[in-house]
């Protein structure tokens, strides 16, 4: 009896593990990725079979209101200026529902994109469906893909020193795509950063 | 040797803060007044004490919204479970320069009791992981510990949730 309530809470336990760690996950490096179809602050629909020339992508889950965000937007008009031509442009995700964060909305973002002079697409996440698929977790959040396998090369954080540009020693993502764009795989894969949740409606 | 020597002085500072009673008379002179700033290192010797109390680590930011949302709930957690031997750290990421302009007037206006630090240390990728391989780096995350056993929650909680997740750690 003891026994069988021992294998059944394992049994339970195993299953429970399963079931959140497949949910939750998202893409790993090395992984193939889904393209995705999502609007555009100039209203247009933007999908990365669009790019037919880019030899990859620098995608990039962001957001208007969090501050770790927007401390990131000049190197992030910044990485697109110096990758776009380079092959790797950026494209910017906000994965946030408005409901949960009054200031992440459509109409908002187009502000901020026109504010800010926004060089790339900046994309609304609307209902929520991209942004579990590559298993994001926070803003900025950052996910290197190359073509033509439309394959994960890097996930993390932008660089070093996310909360002050000046302190900056390590720069993770143009040290990614630089090692790309000369045939090699990037050193690093993964990084961490403070960052703020994804906000969803509980 | 020589990063060593402010270590302890602050080490010191820690353990002097913590022999006042956060219960004291004078509420007004709660630990808005002297929030240290760490760099992980310094944080570390927190986050690890083998002393026979329960931890609640919650790292948070007056610019996050869940964060603020929830923090009166940790703010409970010590007279709610006062038989559990409870202390309750909460480590603030908000920006280093926003220490006396946001963070302090925040303490001061949510009058906030439990202990305060913030977190000033550069080297996210390094100190992230270290504190858990479970934590992306999002805000908020929480860490319970004892001597025995840790658990680590990159996500916010309601009220209920918390407790539930504080009691089952507890049962342990």
């Amino acid at each position: 009896m003891k026994n069988l309530k021992t294998v059944l809470v394992l049994f339970v336990a195993v299953m429970l593990y399963a079931f959140t760690g497949s949910t939750e996950e998202g893409y790993k490096v090395g992984d193939t990725i889904e393209d995705f179809r999502l609007k555009n602050v100039d209203d247009s629909m933007v999908s990365l079979a669009d790019y037919k020339e880019a030899k990859g992508f620098i995608i990039i889950f962001t957001c208007n209101m969090c501050p770790y965000s927007v401390a990131n937007e000049d190197r992030i008009i910044a990485l697109d200026k110096k990758y776009k031509g380079l092959g790797y442009p950026v494209i910017a995700i906000n994965p946030n529902d408005p409901a949960a964060m009054p200031g992440d909305g459509f109409p908002e973002m187009k502000v901020r994109a026109k504010e800010k002079g926004f060089t790339f697409p900046y994309l609304f996440d609307e209902g929520q469906k991209v942004y579990p698929k590559f298993g994001a977790s926070r803003t900025p959040h950052v996910f290197i893909v190359s073509k033509p396998k439309m394959q994960v090369e890097y996930i993390g954080a932008i660089d070093n020193s996310s909360r002050n540009p000046e302190k900056v020693t390590e720069k993770y993502v143009e040290d990614a795509v630089d090692a790309l764009l000369k045939g090699d795989k990037p050193s690093k894969t993964m990084t961490r950063a403070i960052g703020c949740s994804i906000k969803v409606v509980k | 040797m020589s990063k060593k020597f402010p270590f302890f002085i602050l080490f010191a500072m820690l353990l002097s803060c913590k022999g006042e009673s956060p219960k004291t008379v004078d509420q007004k002179q709660t630990n808005s007044e002297i929030v240290q700033t760490l760099n992980y290192q310094e944080l570390k010797p927190l986050l690890e004490k083998q002393d026979g109390k329960n931890y609640v680590v919650n790292f948070w930011a007056t610019w996050c919204a869940p964060c603020v949302k929830e923090l009166p709930y940790f703010e409970a957690l010590a007279s709610k479970y006062s038989d559990k031997n409870i202390e309750v750290l909460l480590v603030s990421l908000d920006f280093p320069k926003q220490k006396d302009t946001r963070l302090l007037p925040f303490m001061k206006k949510k009058n906030i009791k439990s202990k305060v630090v913030l977190l000033d240390d550069m080297n996210e990728d390094v100190w992230i992981k270290a504190i858990s391989e479970e934590w992306s780096g999002a805000l908020p995350a929480t860490l319970f510990y004892n001597a025995n056993n840790r658990k680590f929650y990159e996500q916010s909680f309601t009220e209920e949730e918390l407790h539930k997740e504080l009691e089952n750690f507890l049962n342990l």
